[in-house]
């Protein structure tokens, strides 16, 4: 169960980003804006030739204290972020991984959608089901 | 009533300022008779006529609506979005001109005119308004208390619709219906006009006599109509009237679509794309509901409802849910979160074949309709097949060429069937394959193998993906399926009933392995390799099912002439061919899906790439 999952575009600007509604949202914006820069730099170590077989789960990119921070980047550049709870520690990778993959293929649903210009935020009501399903239930 | 002297000069002043310079004289009964009305729709100190009241009126009127609509756009009150006094007494003279039998327009109201008529009103003063060119000397004396009461009536009514569609009156943008889509809702309107059945709702447009159990609930829907002049008013209506109608039909659900609205989705969808197993792409369905001046949001999400298999194209029902949620929406219906149960493209599917297939594979739907189809085309061609025979045996002669097997076969019935079984598979030949085929097979007279092969040859994959897909024919359903050939092919080859195994399926058998050779071979080679390997078990069946009846009629046949065998392949090999259709074409279909999946990750990949200027 994820804190706060980001959909960030090629361009590091945020298409979607939706936190657990806690009392400070704004510090999981911050974690996912400096998260990026770890995106960024385990991309660019694969080098130039591995681009293909660059695998789209980053895994880890750094923990907190509070959390992890998790990363996964298509193919064209569209970086996914989830930040979970460190205190979560029933999540295993496998899980992260399907969560990646489900917030992808939503992606890629949002995609398919001829009303949606690439590059957009993201408004879709079945992409926010779907990741309303990933989010850690607040009481 | 204190409107009636004031409005009567400041109504003809008024209308000379709504009909642009034309200046309206009304004579004293008709100032009296307007001003009355406009007062019952439109009381004091209102300064437009409520759109329900006037819509009630116009429809009490009795014309056909789209008269009314006519009138109700040339009366200026489209052009300012409410009922002024100067637009009401315009529409009022235009209505009875109209009743008069005058065209609708403005110069036709220039002449003296009788009062206009309307029927739901009290008889006694719609008799006394009946008098053509007479204006003065009628006395009205509208029994107010019966007027009211009858408004009354229709306004609750009318109510009733009312919450159907709350946002209607709010909804009232400057006008300006693009052409384009005013087309589209005006064949639209009466497509879904046609939708009033024995209820109380809708008249429809083609009838052009209103009755008075219509004025009820039409009433209501016309109501709501002149809140909504600003939009398209026919669609308006007749959205209207499908909305009344898809609420009174089918226990009051707005998400089912009657067999009209159906009929009209369909011959949009078929004019976006011409076949009708195939999809709309995106893009071109983008640019159709664009039209419909919905915001792109809604759109997008409507979109998002109705492609339920999300690749990004619609299929037939997927196009017709989406086009009734537009429909629902322009109604003032909140979408819902899900789609609902009547819009799903399964359910849709079901309802417009009612096909008994139980293949319950996720492309039953899609397999399901060109199977339908096929059904229906081979029911025509067990009719024509009976004359066509005699044609073809003469012209399958000369074609002997494509057929290898049947080249070594002498007697004639034997390439009869042959030929047919080859010709019918050669439609299920690629794209490439079936350019070449249709010059040849276009000789033939047969029209269910025309039609079969059309179809066959209607959704167009690259040439290297049969090769892919042929690589994949699995020999378990390599046997069944020879063995279904042996078995109709041997019901015409030997007078006995039990079939000899060996013979047809060596003969197959080297079609099999005689690979690379003869485009024919190949072609018809990689069909039936198709055809066996989608997994399609109904249709296999059926053939098997039709096989073995046949084969109990051959004993009591065998004296009858050769002709009567031949027509008996050839009915098999029809049924084969059609099965084999069948299993293609639904293989041809998820492979488009797949190249569509493709095509939308290259494209999004290449949006990317592509230098920020979308933004």
């Amino acid at each position: 169960m994820a804190v706060c999952i980001a959909v960030i575009a090629k361009e590091n600007y945020p298409l979607y980003i939706r936190s657990v509604p806690t009392e400070n949202e704004l510090k999981f914006h911050y974690t996912v804006h400096t998260s990026l820069d770890v995106v960024d730099e385990k991309i660019s170590a694969m080098g130039k030739a591995l681009v293909d077989q660059r695998e789209l789960y980053l895994g880890l990119l750094y923990p907190t204290e509070d959390y992890k921070v998790y990363g996964y980047v298509t193919n064209s550049r569209v970086k996914f972020v989830m930040v979970v709870d460190s205190s979560n520690t029933a999540l295993r990778d496998n899980e992260i991984r399907s969560m990646f993959r489900k917030l992808h293929n939503s992606y890629t649903d949002i995609m398919c959608n001829p009303f949606y210009n690439p590059g957009d935020r993201i408004h879709s009501r079945a992409f926010d089901n779907m990741v309303n399903s990933m989010m850690m239930q607040v009481c | 009533m204190e409107q009636g002297p004031a409005g009567g000069p400041a109504a003809a002043t008024t209308a000379a300022a709504g009909t642009g310079g034309l200046l309206l004289p009304l004579s004293e009964s008709e100032q009296q008779r307007y001003s009355e009305l406009f007062s019952r729709c439109c009381p004091p100190p209102e300064v437009a006529a409520g759109g329900s009241s006037v819509g009630e009126l116009f429809r009490a009127s009795q014309l056909p609506p789209d008269t009314l609509h006519q009138i109700t756009e040339l009366c200026g009150a489209k052009r300012v979005g409410y009922f002024g006094p100067a637009q009401f007494y315009i529409a009022l003279k235009l209505i009875a001109a109209a009743q008069s039998g005058f065209p609708v327009r403005i110069e036709s109201i220039k002449n003296e005119l009788p009062l206009p008529r309307f029927m739901a009103l009290k008889n006694d003063s719609e008799a006394r308004y009946g008098t053509p060119a007479e204006l003065h000397g009628v006395k009205f004396q509208v029994p107010h208390a019966t007027l009211e009461k009858n408004s009354y009536k229709r306004t609750d009514e009318g109510d009733k619709q009312e919450p159907k569609s709350p946002p209607m009156s709010p909804i009232c943008s400057p006008p300006a219906s693009p052409s384009t889509y005013q087309r589209i809702p005006l064949s639209y309107g009466y497509g879904k006009s046609r939708s009033g059945l024995e209820q109380q709702h809708g008249a429809p447009y083609e009838v052009r006599h209103s009755t008075h159990q219509q004025d009820g609930p039409s009433s209501g829907n016309y109501g709501a109509k002149p809140a909504l002049t600003c939009s398209t008013p026919n669609r308006s209506l007749s959205a209207e009237r499908e909305q009344q109608d898809s609420s009174t039909h089918y226990s009051d659900d707005p998400w089912r679509i009657t067999e009209e609205q159906r009929d009209y989705y369909i011959n949009q969808f078929r004019s976006l794309q011409p076949d009708l197993n195939s999809f709309v792409s995106g893009s071109v369905a983008k640019n159709f509901f664009t039209k419909s001046k919905l915001p792109i949001p809604e759109l997008s999400h409507i979109w998002e409802l109705s492609d339920v298999d999300c690749d990004g194209a619609l299929t037939l029902p997927e196009f017709c849910a989406a086009f009734h949620l537009v429909v629902a929406r322009k109604n003032g219906y909140q979408l819902p979160e899900t789609l609902p149960e009547t819009l799903l493209p399964q359910y849709l599917q079901a309802a417009s074949l009612k096909p008994t297939r139980d293949c319950a594979l996720f492309d039953s739907y899609s397999e399901s309709l060109p199977g339908g189809q096929q059904t229906r085309d081979f029911s025509r061609s067990e009719k024509t097949s009976a004359e066509e025979v005699a044609d073809n045996s003469a012209l399958l002669q000369e074609g002997k060429k494509d057929d290898k097997e049947a080249v070594k076969v002498s007697t004639a019935l034997k390439t009869i069937p042959k030929e047919f079984q080859h010709l019918t598979v050669k439609t299920a030949a690629q794209e490439s394959n079936a350019l070449k085929a249709r010059p040849r097979s276009r000789s033939y007279s047969s029209t269910s193998i025309e039609d079969a092969m059309k179809k066959g040859e209607e959704p167009p994959t690259p040439p290297p993906r049969p090769q892919k897909s042929h690589s994949r024919a699995s020999s378990l359903d390599l046997n069944k399926i020879f063995q279904q050939n042996t078995q109709a092919v041997r019901s015409g080859w030997l007078p006995p009933p039990p079939p000899a195994l060996p013979p047809r399926p060596s003969v197959s058998q080297e079609v099999v392995l005689a690979q690379p050779p003869s485009k024919p071979t190949r072609r018809k080679l990689r069909a039936e390799a198709q055809g066996l390997e989608t997994p399609e078990l109904s249709p296999t069946i059926n053939v098997t099912s039709s096989t073995p009846a046949v084969k109990p009629h051959l004993p009591v046949q065998k004296q009858s002439s050769k002709q009567k065998r031949a027509i008996q392949t050839a009915i098999r090999k029809n049924k084969e061919a059609n099965a084999v259709l069948a299993r293609l074409n639904s293989e041809l279909q998820q492979q488009l899906k797949e190249v569509h999946k493709e095509r939308i990750a290259l494209e999004t990949q290449l949006e990317q790439l592509r230098p920020v200027t979308v933004l």
